[in-house]
């Protein structure tokens, strides 16, 4: 009974988001305001029935319904509940059930929010989720449906992939998608303004808080994979160039360079192309990210399973909603109104300059993504582009960018004396050189010109973050109120980037590896620790048998920690896992693994002192937290009678 | 006004590539060997360690080199189209055990047939890098001459073998079963 | 085909064939070199490792043969021409540098130049808008 009422439902939130994609769109050109009043209460009876779908899947999996053939396909009655719930994404059928709901979601916060919106830029924006809400649930709908049935019923279920039972990977997948998913705000706020030829401060500042949300989500769903990968999959790496993971990268990149274009905009009322052209390169390319991840064009561990057929769905969707919104952006975007003018030292300047170093970075990534697709396609031949590729040519627009990036914040709108911006930048440049030859050379012994350089970046940004606020800091009796929130936010933003800069320069070029093999009573010595192995032991756990190595580490004489990497073996789908021993620390991780038995107690291990790996997530996490203040800031929850009332008086905020 | 033109004009392209990507399989890698000597190789008999075979041991034939092992399930699935082709084929099999425990695959053999002339034993995988063998079931078709004429990966079918191996076998030498090159040493 | 081939890559979780039981190599430079090259070649059985990570049987063959080539004085090279010779270039994950891969390797130089070139652009026809804006009053 229960899992067709899904599927009822789905068609009924079709039936709805058709609506809402069509009438209201019509009705602002028309002019006619009761088509217009239909987007508000679609999108939400459209959040409604897309809500019960998912709750009707997620009933079935948490109530063991094999009958329906996904859930058969991926869960199990041993498993944990709380996994049996996070398999409801664990495949395509489920995660495209996520898609939609996340989508519906956002939609549904909007047209709570459009109330303080003109009626006619809020019907269109409906609309477009609207019409983009259509695409979805007709690829679900068609192509993809996750309440099919399983006819006889299984017995019990395939169990859920063990890669994917654990707690990061369980949330991972939902907080990429808010910010993925995400950007269709901020693109369906760049369509609406083309649509209607026009677009303003306001229109700014109203998409703003959306794009910055999305971005926020974004960041942390990135470093959640890549803290997921770095102690679950392999051996301690955590960025692999993969092609998924691109995909969800250059929507970040895009996402970036829109957040601080949208500032220009909101701020002088120019960049407005730029600006649109940002919104829905953002959404495009998370579209693009859907169909590399479903469609097996690429080859990447994060594939669903490929199906062509879904592949060429997801193409036509592209074509359709990216296509059609660059065909109107080809149109109209010449028409978008005069702009105004900057001198070469000055914000504009270098958010201009920012804009187009991180489309340079998203163009590269791209090319560098497709390119194999590209030379296959042609006939050229197989070629394999990986990690020695992305990691020198992403260099290329980033070192500039991250240089210009620090002077940038300091820089004043429209012009200013570039002696002024030098003056005032003298001391974190030099400080920031100073450290990054001093640091690598006494912590380290040694550096090559490239770690230097990155690490006295990661300082540069960070002194440049910081000098403003201590500067204010030090002068006020108030601390916490020099800065807006918004301005907070900005510098907690950037401080996460240089913390990540720091992070990733050390780590790549001071991280050990070592492989040998071990019998229990030996020592060793890695990275200035010293490792005795003890020993391993045999146990049992909730769905998994297992063997478990004993490690004690020591320092200088002294105990640090006991580490206990084990091999297990899931009973249901009897595939093995290793999983890695990781003690974590800001300055430092270690990491163990269980090799092979080989024979005599004897182990083969491999051991890894990663040094400053952290820096990596904490500098990620600081991004979305600055991202937080930023969007929260309340100058963006004024109402709109009161907003009107100072537009027209010509005030506005400082600075950001 | 070129300028905006240009996103609409690149999704185009890149639509393009995916749509014709979508008949491509970005997992396949084709072997640089075509057209190509085989590689040479002696490896001692699975059946009699003593004994040899390899690449001498075909010089001048039209020969199949198919790359097998017991832990390979879709070798089993072409096993029997192996054992019709080693009967009525008209083409010798020589068959090199990939990455295999001596007594599991003879038992294999026992147990399933043989189809091959004789299988060369390749337990550390030395001859089979030499191959370019990454996915096993894999054949080869060698000419007279020793070249590489084609490579197939995944089990043969008496499609595959149909479509792909008998053209050019008669391209090679007009009719089965093909004459062997005079022996010129 | 493909998915047998995941499949196998899922299950591989379970040895750790990717852990050598030894360092290659007792010499400091040998040892750079080989682990440098083998986080670079690509395994052909789980396409989305390099070798070096890779639990597959074929990876670890792949390195006992790397290690004997550079323990028999091959330069790297030489090595890279060996496996290239039987795999093809997707073997490689730095695409060697040759007429099909030119685009790739100089487009990352040429969109920094294009980039540069509108950047100056746009800059000249804001200037002279902010000398107009200044002349107004």
């Amino acid at each position: 009974m229960i899992p067709e009422l899904g599927q009822v439902a789905l068609i009924l939130a079709l039936s709805l988001a058709l609506v809402q994609a069509t009438l209201p769109i019509a009705g602002a050109a028309l002019q006619r305001a009761d088509w217009m009043a239909l987007a508000r209460p679609t999108a939400i009876g459209q959040f409604v029935f897309v809500g019960l779908a998912f709750g009707v899947l997620a009933t079935a999996f948490l109530g063991d319904d094999f009958s329906v053939l996904y859930v058969a396909m991926h869960s199990n009655s041993a498993l944990p509940s709380l996994y049996k719930f996070t398999a409801v994404w664990g495949g395509h059928e489920g995660s495209l059930l996520l898609w939609l709901m996340i989508l519906a979601t956002w939609t549904m916060l909007v047209a709570v929010a459009s109330r303080s919106l003109p009626e006619e830029l809020a019907a269109r924006v409906l609309g477009v989720l609207g019409i983009v809400s259509v695409g979805l649930l007709l690829f679900t709908l068609l192509t993809s449906n996750p309440f099919e049935r399983l006819f006889p019923a299984a017995f019990d279920g395939n169990d859920l992939n063990p890669l994917l039972q654990d707690p990061a990977m369980a949330i991972h997948p939902p907080i990429l998608y808010t910010g993925y998913v995400g950007f269709a705000v901020p693109f369906a706020f760049a369509v609406a303004a083309l649509l209607s030829s026009r677009l303003n401060k306001d229109w700014a500042r109203w998409t703003r808080p959306w794009a910055i949300s999305a971005w926020m989500f974004l960041t942390v769903g990135i470093a959640l994979g890549s803290w997921w990968a770095y102690y679950e999959l392999g051996w301690g790496g955590w960025w692999f160039w993969d092609p998924v993971e691109n995909a969800s990268f250059m929507p970040w990149l895009a996402g970036t360079a829109l957040l601080h274009s949208l500032a220009v905009t909101e701020r002088r009322g120019i960049f407005k192309s730029w600006t649109i052209l940002l919104a829905i390169m953002a959404f495009s390319l998370s579209l693009l990210g859907t169909f590399l991840t479903r469609s097996g064009v690429l080859i990447s561990v994060h594939s669903f399973a490929s199906d062509p057929a879904r592949g060429l769905f997801i193409l036509a969707l592209i074509s359709t909603i990216s296509g059609g919104a660059l065909v109107l952006y080809a149109l109209r975007a010449g028409r978008m109104g005069a702009e105004g003018g900057f001198r070469l030292v000055s914000r504009e300047s270098f958010l201009l300059l920012n804009n187009i170093l991180l489309v340079v970075a998203v163009a590269a990534v791209l090319f560098g993504t497709l390119y194999p697709l590209f030379l296959d396609a042609l006939d050229l031949g197989k070629i394999s582009v990986g990690p020695p590729y992305f990691n020198t040519v992403f260099l290329i627009p980033t070192l500039p960018l991250v240089l210009f990036m620090g002077a940038g914040m300091h820089a004043t709108w429209k012009s200013m004396s570039g002696e002024t911006l030098a003056r005032k930048l003298v001391i974190p440049a030099g400080v920031a050189v100073l450290l990054g030859v001093l640091v690598p050379w006494i912590i380290f012994r040694g550096a090559s010109v490239l770690t230097m350089v990155g690490v006295s970046l990661g300082f540069w940004v960070i002194g440049a973050a910081l000098l403003e606020p201590v500067q204010r800091m030090l002068a006020s009796n108030h601390a916490a109120t020099v800065l807006s929130r918004a301005q907070w936010g900005m510098t907690l933003a950037h401080l996460g980037v240089g913390i990540f800069i720091l992070g990733a320069t050390i780590t790549s070029s001071y991280n050990i590896e070592t492989d040998r093999s071990v019998r229990p009573g030996d020592r060793w010595e890695v990275g200035g620790y010293e490792f005795v192995f003890r020993g391993t032991r045999d146990f049992d756990g909730v769905n998994y048998s297992a063997v478990e190595g004993e490690f004690e580490v020591r320092r200088n004489g002294s105990l640090v920690t006991i580490m206990t990497p084990e091999k297990r073996i899931y009973r249901v789908q009897r595939s093995p896992m290793t999983e890695a021993a990781i003690d974590a620390g800001w300055s430092r991780d270690l990491f163990v693994a269980l090799g092979e038995p080989l024979g005599d107690g004897a182990w083969s291990v491999r051991v890894q002192v990663k040094p400053l790996i952290r820096f990596i997530w904490l500098g990620a996490l600081i991004m979305a937290f600055g991202g937080l203040l930023a969007a929260t800031d309340p100058r963006y929850r004024r109402r709109k009678v009161a907003h009107e009332a100072r537009v027209g008086a010509g005030a506005s905020p400082e600075s950001v | 006004m070129w300028r905006f033109l240009l996103p609409i004009g690149i999704l185009v392209i890149i639509v393009g590539f995916f749509a014709r990507g979508l008949t491509l399989n970005p997992g396949y890698v084709p072997s640089p060997l075509i057209g190509k000597p085989a590689p040479q190789y002696e490896l001692p008999r699975l059946k009699d360690l003593s004994a040899s075979v390899g690449s001498e041991s075909y010089a001048g034939q039209v020969a199949l080199v198919n790359v097998w092992a017991t832990w390979c399930i879709e070798c089993r699935h072409e096993h029997p189209f192996l054992i019709e082709l080693s009967r009525s084929g008209g083409v010798p099999i020589y068959g090199l055990n990939w990455n295999d425990d001596r007594d599991t695959a003879l038992a294999w053999l026992d147990t399933l047939g043989d189809p091959y002339v004789a299988s060369a034993f390749d337990p550390t995988g030395e001859v089979a890098i030499d191959w370019g063998v990454y996915a096993a079931p894999e054949t080869f078709l060698i000419g007279r001459d020793g070249t590489v004429l084609y490579k197939h990966i995944s089990p043969m079918t008496p499609e595959v073998w149909a479509r792909e191996f008998l053209p050019r076998i008669e391209a090679e030498c007009g009719e089965l079963p093909c004459s062997p090159l005079p022996d010129e040493r | 085909m493909r998915w047998y081939v995941l499949s196998v890559c899922w299950l591989l979780s379970s040895v750790s064939w990717a852990i050598d039981p030894e360092p290659a190599f007792d010499d400091p430079v040998l040892e750079a070199q080989y682990q440098s090259l083998v986080h670079e070649v690509r395994c052909l059985v789980c396409q989305n490792e390099t070798i070096a990570d890779s639990n597959a049987q074929l990876a670890a063959d792949l390195r006992r043969e790397i290690r004997r080539m550079f323990a028999a004085g091959a330069t790297r090279d030489e090595v890279v021409e060996f496996l290239v010779a039987r795999y093809g270039e997707f073997v490689l994950y730095r695409p060697r540098l040759q007429p099909a891969t030119w685009a790739l390797w100089g487009a990352p130089v040429i969109l920094l130049m294009i980039g540069g070139a509108v950047f100056v652009r746009v800059l000249r026809s804001r200037f002279s808008q902010s000398m107009a804006e200044d002349d107004t009053p």
